[in-house]
C-alpha cells in the first residue's frame, strides 16, 4: 500500500474539527442571542422560559433515540418524570436541597430509568416496541400514582425548596435565577450533545438507524450500542425533569404521562428529527404557540396539537429546522 | 491440521423446499475459492446460514475448531467472519469516508467512543484513506451513498469488508451491479487482500472467477456437486448438465 | 366459587368486547401494515353516535348501533381516502405521528361537542337484569356481549375463508404487488376492509359501553390494549387475535377483583410481561 503516505497528505483532518469547532461556537451564540432576547422581550414570563428550557432538556433527549437511533417511543417522559421526582423527593423527604446536587440526582434518576425503559422497549421490534413504550409509561404513571406517599400521587408533590445555587444565587420571586441557572444548563448540555453524536459512538447510531443488519454484520452490537444510548438520554431527560422540579418547585403526575410523551416527540418532528437545533426550535414554536391559545381558548388545544401533527406528516416531514436547512443547501448548491 | 473455517452437513428448507442439503467445505488460510452455481442453486442462503442471518435446520459452522454455531452475526463476525451484501446494504446518509471509518473504529474497539471524532485520529484517517484508494473512491469520500452511482455503492461494500480485516471474507457476487469497465477495481482490491486471508467468492463472471480462483466449487439446487480446480471444473460432466449447460459460452470464454 | 365465575363470566365478556374491537386493527395492519393508533377513536365516535341517537333521540337500542357504524365508517372514509393513504407504506414513525394526530383531534373534538362526562347508551329492556342460566345468573348484556364476539368471528372466519372478497383480502395481505397483478383491484379492497375495520370498532365500542365507558379519553385510554392485541396476536390472524383477547380480559378482570386499587398497574405490567414473552407475536410470525 504505498498510496498511504500520500492520501494522508491529501486529506488534512483538520478542516473538518476546526468547522465543527466553529459550528458548535455559532450555535452557543444563537442560544445565548436568544436567552437575552427572551429575558428582555417577556420579562414578566420567565416562568414560562424556564420550563421552555427544561423541555428543551426533554425534547433533546428523545431526539438522541429517536432521531439518532431511529426508535419509534411514546413512553418517554418516563425518563423526565424520573428525573423531576427523584429531584423533588430528594429534597421534599430526605433535605436534599443543593439545587446541583439536586439536579445530579435527577439525572441518575433518569439514567436508571433509561436503563430500565430500554431494556423493556427494545426487547420488540415496530409494532411490539410502539406498545411497549406506551405500557411502560402507563406504568411508571401508576406507579406513582399509587406511591403517593413520596409522591403525593394526584395531588403532585409539593414542598420542594432549593437552596441558592452555589451557596450564592437564591431563587428570586421573578424567576431570574432560575432562568439563568437554565440556560447555563442547556448551553453546557447542549455543547456535550453536540460532541456527541460526532463523536464514534454518534456515527454508530446514525448507523443503526438507517440499517441495524449492516452494523451487525460489521461487528457491533445493536442492542447495547441502543441501551447505552438510552442511558444516556435518560441523563439528559432526568436533568431536564430535575431542573423543573428545582425551577417550579413542584413536580406533577403529568410528567409521567403519555400525553407528555406525545407532545415532546409532536415537538421534536415540529422542528426536526434528528438535528439538535430542531428539537430546540420546535420546543420553543410548540410551547409558544401552547400558550398562546391557552390564553386565548384551552378547549381546543389537543385538536390543533393534532392538527398540527398531521400538518407536518403532510407538508414539513423534515420540521421547521430540516426544511430550513434543505432550502439553505439547495441555494448554496445552485449558487456554486 | 483443523481447517481456518469449517462447515459441516449444513441443512436448511424454506417451508418444504431444501435449500441447502448437506453442505459440507473447509477453508485454509490464503485460500481463493469461487462458489458458482444457476439462479436459486442457494449460495446466498449459505452465506446467511453461516454468518449468522439464517437459522440452519442443522449443521456446524466451525471457526479455527471453534464451534460458532450459536453466535449471533455480530459474534461471528469478531471471529473473524466477514461477508458482504448481494444487494447492497450501506448508510444512506452517510458518506464512503464515515462508513469506512466506522468499520475501522469497530474493528479497534472505539466505536463506543463519546467524545472526539474519527477525523481527529489520524491512524484511522490515514486507514480509511488507503483503503478507499485502493476502490478509487477517495474523489467520493464525502459525498452521501445516497447520491453515488450503484456500482461505486459496491465497491464500497468491499471497503467495508476489508476495513473489517477478516479471517475469512465471503464475498456475495460483489461484481454484480458494477460497469463492465470498473471490475478491474474489484480485481484490484482482492489483489491486495492479504496472503492468509481466505477469500469465497460468490461470482457470475466466470473471467472474473477462472482469473480469482485456485478452486471452484459448484452449487447446485442446494446440494455441492463439485470441488476441485478451475481447470477441471469445466470438465467435469455433472457440473457441465447442470451448470453450464446453460452457460456453455462460458466455458469457451475462458 | 361464585366470585370464579363472575371473574369468568366478567372476562370473557370484556374479552369478546376487546376481539370485536380491535379485530378490524388487526386485519387492516395485516393488510395496509398501517400502525393505526387511532383506531379506539373509531369506537369512541361509534359510541357517542349510538349515546346521542339513543339517549338524546329516544331511538331504538338496535337503529342506535346501526346508526353508529354507520356514521362512524361515513366519518372514516374522507379519513382514509385523505390522510391514511397518505401513510400506507411510509416509515413506522411517519404513521405513528399521523395517527396520533388523528386521534388528538378525535378527543379535542369529541371533548369539545359532547363536553367531558361519561356518555351512557341506555339498554334495551331485554338487555337489562339477569338471565337465569339454570345454575347461575349472569348479566344479559355480558351475556350478548360474549355472543357478538362469538358472531363477529364466525362471521368474520366465513368472509375470510369462503368468499371472493376473503380470497383477494387474503391474496392482498400476502403480496400486495402480485394480486394487483392478477386483477386484484387492491385500493377497493384496501378501503373496504378499512370500511369494515372502522364498522367493527364502531359496533364494539356500542356494545361494550357498559365495560369500556364512552368518554373523550377512550381513545387513549385503551390504545395500548388494542394495539397489543394484535401485537401479541399477530397482524391478520383472527384466531391469535381471540386467544390474546380473552388473555387479556382475563388478566384484566382478575387483576380488578384481586387487586382493584393496583388494577392498572397489574394490567400494564402484564402487558409487558406478555411483549416480553412474545415479542413476536403468540404465532412467532416475524414482522
Ligand atoms: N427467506 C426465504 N424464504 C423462502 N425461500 C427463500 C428464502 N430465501 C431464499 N429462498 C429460496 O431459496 C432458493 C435459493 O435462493 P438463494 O440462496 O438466494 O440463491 P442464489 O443466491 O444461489 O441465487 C431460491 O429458490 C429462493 O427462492
Ligand atoms: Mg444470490
Amino acid at each position: 500500500m504505498s498510496i498511504t503516505n500520500t492520501s494522508a497528505t491529501i486529506i488534512q483532518p483538520l478542516p473538518a474539527a476546526s468547522s465543527n469547532w466553529l459550528r458548535d461556537l455559532v450555535g452557543i451564540a444563537i442560544i445565548l442571542a436568544a436567552a437575552i432576547v427572551g429575558y428582555f422581550l417577556f420579562p414578566n414570563n420567565l416562568a414560562l422560559l424556564t420550563r421552555m428550557i427544561a423541555i428543551m432538556l426533554f425534547v433533546l433527549s428523545l431526539d438522541l433515540v429517536t432521531g439518532y437511533c431511529g426508535v419509534a417511543t411514546l413512553g418517554h417522559a418516563a425518563l423526565f418524570g424520573a428525573g423531576a421526582y427523584a429531584a423533588g423527593i430528594a429534597a421534599a423527604h430526605f433535605g436534599v436541597t443543593e439545587p446541583i446536587t439536586m439536579i445530579a440526582i435527577g439525572a441518575v434518576g433518569g439514567a436508571v430509568a433509561g436503563l430500565v425503559s430500554g431494556v423493556v422497549i427494545l426487547r420488540g421490534h415496530g409494532l411490539a416496541q410502539l406498545v411497549l413504550s406506551i405500557a411502560i409509561i402507563h406504568l411508571f404513571h401508576e406507579a406513582a400514582n399509587k406511591a403517593s406517599n413520596y409522591t403525593g400521587g394526584s395531588d403532585g408533590l409539593a414542598g420542594i425548596t432549593p437552596d441558592p445555587i452555589l451557596g450564592l444565587f437564591e431563587f428570586d420571586l421573578w424567576g431570574r435565577t432560575a432562568y439563568v441557572f437554565g440556560i447555563v444548563l442547556l448551553i453546557v448540555i447542549f455543547v456535550l450533545l453536540r460532541i456527541l453524536v460526532r463523536s464514534p459512538f454518534g456515527l454508530l447510531c446514525r448507523g443503526i438507524r438507517q440499517d441495524p443488519v449492516r452494523v451487525s454484520a460489521m461487528g457491533a452490537s445493536v442492542k447495547r450500542t441502543l441501551i447505552k444510548m438510552y442511558v444516556i438520554s435518560g441523563v439528559v431527560a432526568g436533568i431536564g425533569g430535575a431542573f423543573n422540579a428545582v425551577s417550579t418547585q413542584v413536580v406533577g403526575l403529568d410528567s409521567l404521562s403519555f400525553t407528555n410523551s406525545a407532545e415532546a416527540l409532536v415537538m421534536l418532528v415540529l422542528g426536526g428529527v434528528g438535528t439538535l437545533f430542531g428539537a430546540l426550535i420546535g420546543t420553543i414554536v410548540f410551547i409558544g404557540v401552547e400558550d398562546f391559545v391557552s390564553a386565548a381558548n384551552p378547549f381546543h388545544w389537543l385538536t390543533i396539537v393534532g392538527a398540527l401533527l398531521i400538518a407536518v406528516v403532510l407538508f414539513a416531514p423534515k420540521g421547521l429546522y430540516g426544511t430550513a436547512a434543505a432550502l439553505v443547501e439547495r441555494y448554496r448548491k445552485g449558487g456554486k | 491440521m483443523t481447517a481456518l473455517f469449517q462447515v459441516d452437513r449444513l441443512k436448511k428448507s424454506f417451508g418444504g423446499l431444501d435449500v441447502t442439503r448437506d453442505v459440507s467445505l473447509s477453508l485454509q488460510k490464503g485460500d481463493r475459492v469461487a462458489l458458482i452455481g444457476p439462479n436459486g442453486a442457494g449460495k446466498t442462503t449459505f452465506v446467511n446460514l453461516v454468518t449468522g442471518h439464517l437459522r440452519p435446520n442443522s449443521g456446524k459452522v466451525l471457526m479455527d475448531g471453534e464451534d460458532i454455531s450459536t453466535f449471533n452475526p455480530m459474534l461471528r463476525v469478531r471471529a473473524g467472519l466477514v461477508r458482504s451484501f448481494q444487494v447492497t446494504r450501506l448508510f444512506a446518509d452517510m458518506t464512503p469516508e464515515q462508513h469506512v471509518a466506522l468499520a475501522i473504529l469497530q474493528r479497534e474497539g472505539k466505536s463506543g467512543r463519546v467524545a472526539g471524532t474519527f477525523q481527529a485520529m489520524p491512524d484511522v484517517m490515514r486507514e480509511t484513506y488507503a483503503i478507499l484508494e485502493t476502490l478509487n473512491l477517495v474523489g467520493l469520500a464525502r459525498t452521501p451513498v445516497s447520491e453515488i452511482a450503484y456500482g461505486q455503492q459496491r465497491l464500497l461494500e468491499i471497503a467495508l469488508a476489508m476495513a473489517l480485516r477478516p479471517k475469512v471474507l465471503l464475498l456475495d457476487e460483489p461484481a454484480a451491479g458494477v460497469p463492465h469497465s470498473d471490475t478491474f477495481l474489484i480485481e484490484n482490491a482482492l489483489a491486495q487482500l492479504p496472503d492468509d486471508l481466505a477469500v469465497l467468492m460468490i461470482e457470475h463472471d466466470m473471467d472474473l472467477v477462472f482469473r480469482f480462483a485456485r478452486r471452484v466449487i459448484v452449487l447446485a439446487a442446494g446440494e455441492i456437486i463439485f470441488d476441485g480446480s478451475p481447470r477441471e471444473v469445466t470438465e467435469d460432466a455433472r457440473v457441465r448438465e447442470a451448470y453450464l449447460g446453460s452457460y456453455g459460452h462460458a466455458s469457451s470464454a475462458a | 366459587m361464585q366470585t370464579f365465575f363472575s371473574i369468568g363470566v366478567d372476562a370473557l365478556a370484556y374479552g369478546m368486547i376487546l376481539f370485536v374491537i380491535s379485530i378490524g386493527l388487526s386485519v387492516t395492519m395485516g393488510l395496509m401494515r398501517v400502525v393505526n393508533l387511532a383506531h379506539g377513536a373509531f369506537a369512541m365516535i361509534g359510541g357517542y353516535i349510538a349515546s346521542y341517537a339513543a339517549r338524546d333521540l329516544g331511538l331504538a337500542y338496535g337503529l342506535a348501533v346501526i346508526l353508529a357504524v354507520a356514521g362512524t365508517i361515513i366519518i372514516a372514509i374522507p379519513l382514509e381516502r385523505f390522510l391514511y393513504r397518505r401513510i400506507y407504506g411510509a416509515p413506522e414513525l411517519t404513521q405513528v405521528l399521523m395517527t396520533i394526530g388523528i386521534t388528538f383531534c378525535v378527543i379535542g373534538i369529541a371533548n369539545y361537542v359532547f363536553g367531558p362526562t361519561l356518555k351512557t347508551i341506555p339498554l334495551p329492556p331485554d338487555l337489562q337484569g339477569p338471565v337465569d342460566l339454570g345454575f347461575r345468573t349472569i348479566a344479559a348484556h355480558k351475556l350478548f356481549a360474549i355472543f357478538c364476539g362469538v358472531a363477529v368471528a364466525l362471521g368474520l372466519w366465513y368472509l375470510i375463508e369462503r368468499t371472493s372478497f376473503g380470497v383477494k383480502l387474503r391474496a392482498s395481505v400476502d403480496n400486495t404487488a402480485m394480486a394487483a397483478a392478477l386483477g386484484v383491484r387492491t385500493k377497493i379492497v384496501y378501503a373496504a376492509s378499512f370500511a369494515l375495520a372502522v364498522g367493527l370498532a364502531a359496533f364494539g365500542g356500542v356494545i361494550g359501553a357498559e365495560l369500556l365507558p364512552v368518554e373523550p379519553y377512550y381513545a387513549l385510554r385503551y390504545m395500548v390494549t388494542f394495539l397489543v392485541v394484535v401485537s401479541v396476536g399477530g397482524a391478520g390472524s383472527i384466531p391469535g387475535a381471540l386467544i390474546a383477547c380473552l388473555l387479556l380480559g382475563a388478566i384484566d378482570t382478575t387483576g380488578r377483583y384481586l387487586v382493584p386499587e393496583y388494577g392498572e398497574f397489574f394490567f400494564y405490567l402484564a402487558v409487558i410481561a406478555i411483549v416480553w414473552v412474545f415479542p413476536r407475536g403468540l404465532m412467532g410470525r416475524a414482522k
